[in-house]
């Protein structure tokens, strides 16, 4: 067991998401950086799709109530143990009595705690993931309270040897200046070519409502092409009949402070989204925190195809290295 | 009506498909026939079908199939639909009951009036001028006196989107707020562009406030009789009709929902697009007599 001493900010169980359920409004939840919880995964050798806990900006303070096997990934919150500092990207071993705890963040955003067997919580929907809106999911649907006790599952199946490491050349970096790749398109075709071309040379700055719902940016104003509105969108040039939401989808409601929509945010609805971040990217623009700066990139649907399979095949040159090392 | 076809991008993992830009009965009946028939082919590869107003959305694994492939499988499936006289649509028809002007939602309304077009106006006031209504009694008649097509869920778990069966020339539309709110009470019964919702539960929101439903759209412990099959209510291709209800009625059911024993008044039939589209009100009034009439 594992006991929640400092809840930190925002940290919940997640894991691969819940896929299939948009049909009904259910957003995806899980982790906002699958390439750290992945990583994480193997490092303690659980079967893919193991539940972890995700904390951003703050982590929690957690006292493990048995022996376990855990890893540290994601962006620099520096961890500790026992108020000794311990290695991320790296196989560790804990005691029963042991206190992990963290320094505050140093690059990034967002870290995962995996556990070998996993965070036992039930499956909802086919997923461990928290979705807090609606109070589903995770530990009791919601963030971690001081004084919570989490089970270990069993979703391990092998044993890594304590030491197992991620080369350094695969662990990402994070700086402040982030550059995120987006397919164009959509509704973009309601922006004037200028402001689309201003969306993308913008040096984007991300604002405090910044979560796993949605980031919003602060930047220059945006303008839509003027037209009649058609029937059932509203009377707002940015609105449009009310449609999907993809994951990574940006809007701009209203022409102002443009939102990226992330794995908690709303599947649907009536604002003119206006390009798409790539699934390599939604990795990286999981670890921007406020007050940094984000320019978007356009990319070809090719070019996001490229870039998936060669983070793939980063993907899976770490998962040899690691059982390699055994 | 003439259908342009959009397909696009949305990253590496989604296809969105908008059928039309403006919304109408028949692309919604079009988005409903092909993803229905789309799902039915269970092609590999495909990981959510997300049907909505008058467009609908694909998340696909690009490691499994090609965007462009599945393009070329979706104009030929649109095309395959082109006579929606073959489509059958399995619905229900459902009682919804609304009470307007609620405490609640009232003190909701007031909350965030620098939001809204009107600052001087209630919601419903403002919506019944802007629509032409002499009054706000006329305007809640013609909201509740036909019935509305559940055209889409989404935003959150289990809002229908809802699409009223009346000829065009009658059917309501509203702006969203100025600014969206960062609340809107669980149950609240809003209008935005030509949709009224049911806000599935407390949250952020854009559309005209109007009143609440007594009765949930979401139940995430699924107690009612039901939700045992999901923890959602609506389904696309339903037909609500919400019918105005007094506090002590909206009391009466709140104590049902409590206390677990509420159950929707419901009737399933099917239908083909063609009889809504061939004359929306005289199915309108088939359609109510079938839900309240033995």
């Amino acid at each position: 067991m594992i006991k929640v001493l400092k809840p930190g900010i925002e940290a919940t169980v997640q894991d691969n998401g819940r896929i299939g359920y948009y049909e009904l409004g259910m957003p995806p939840s899980g982790a906002m950086d699958k390439f750290s919880y992945s990583v994480g995964n193997w490092l303690v050798g659980n079967q893919d799709g193991a539940a972890s806990l995700e904390a951003t900006y703050m982590g929690p303070a957690l006292e493990f109530q048995e022996d376990a096997t855990i890893a540290l990934t994601g962006g620099e919150l520096p961890p500790k143990v026992n108020g000794k500092s311990v290695s991320m990207w790296e196989t560790l071993k804990v005691k029963s009595g042991d206190i992990l705890s963290f320094d505050f963040v140093k690059n990034g955003a967002r870290i995962y705690l995996s556990v070998a067997g996993g965070i036992n919580v039930p499956e909802i929907m086919g997923s461990r993931s928290t979705y807090t809106l609606c109070g589903i999911g995770g530990f009791e649907g919601r963030s971690l309270k001081e004084g919570d006790t989490l089970h270990i599952g069993n979703d391990q199946q092998d044993d890594v040897k304590e030491g197992t490491k991620v080369s350094s050349e695969f662990v990402p970096q994070y700086t402040k200046q982030h550059e995120i790749r987006v397919v164009v398109g959509l509704c973009s075709y309601r922006l004037t070519e200028h402001s689309l071309q201003n969306f993308l040379k913008t040096e984007w700055t991300v604002t405090p409502e910044a979560n796993r719902v949605g980031y919003r940016f602060k930047g220059e104003k945006v303008e839509f092409i003027p037209r009649e509105q058609p029937f059932g969108a509203g009377s707002d040039p940015s609105n449009v009949v009310d449609l999907g939401y993809p994951v990574g989808s940006i809007q701009i409601p209203g022409g102002v402070e443009p939102i990226a929509l992330l794995n908690d945010a709303v599947t649907g609805g009536g604002y003119v989204t206006v390009a798409t971040i790539t699934s390599t990217d939604l990795n990286r623009i999981a670890q921007t925190k406020t007050n940094e700066k984000v320019k978007f990139e356009s990319v070809t649907l090719n070019q996001a195809l490229e870039e998936r399979n060669a983070h793939r095949s980063n993907l899976s040159k770490i998962k040899d290295s690691i059982q390699q090392q055994q | 009506m003439y259908l342009a076809t959009r397909y696009e991008y949305g990253g590496d993992e989604f296809l969105f498909v908008e059928l039309s830009e403006e919304m109408s009965l028949e692309a919604n009946f079009t988005a409903m026939a092909i993803t229905k028939k789309l799902s039915e082919m269970e092609i590999e590869g495909i990981q959510d079908i997300c049907p909505s107003n008058a467009s609908y959305m694909v998340r696909i694994d690009p490691d499994v199939i090609k965007a462009d492939d599945l393009i070329q499988e979706l104009k030929r499936i649109e095309k395959s639909v082109e006579n929606l006289d073959n489509v059958e649509i399995q619905s229900r028809l459902v009682d919804v009951p609304v009470l307007f002007e609620d405490p609640w939602t009232h003190e909701t309304v007031m909350r965030f009036r620098e939001r809204h077009q009107d600052p001087e106006s209630t919601d419903i006031e403002y919506a019944a001028r802007i629509n032409g209504y002499d009054s706000k009694e006329d305007f809640i008649e013609a909201m509740t006196s036909s019935p509305f097509l559940v055209s889409m869920i989404g935003f959150v778990p289990g809002l229908p989107f809802c699409f009223q069966i009346v000829p065009r020339e009658k059917a309501i539309e509203v702006p969203k707020y100025v600014r969206p709110r960062t609340f809107t009470p669980e149950r609240c019964f809003g209008f935005g562009g030509g949709f009224s919702v049911v806000y599935p539960v407390d949250g952020a929101g854009g559309y005209q406030m109007f009143g609440i439903s007594a009765s949930p759209v979401f139940d995430g412990e699924q107690k009612l009789p039901d939700f045992q099959d999901s923890m959602v209510f609506p389904r696309q291709g339903d037909i609500f009709r919400y019918r105005r209800i007094d506090r002590d009625e909206y009391d009466s059911v709140r104590n049902q929902v409590e206390n677990g024993t509420f159950e929707y008044r419901k009737k399933d039939m099917s239908f083909t697009p063609a009889e809504v589209l061939k004359d929306p009100e005289a199915f309108s009034q088939m359609a109510l007599r079938r839900l309240y009439n033995d």
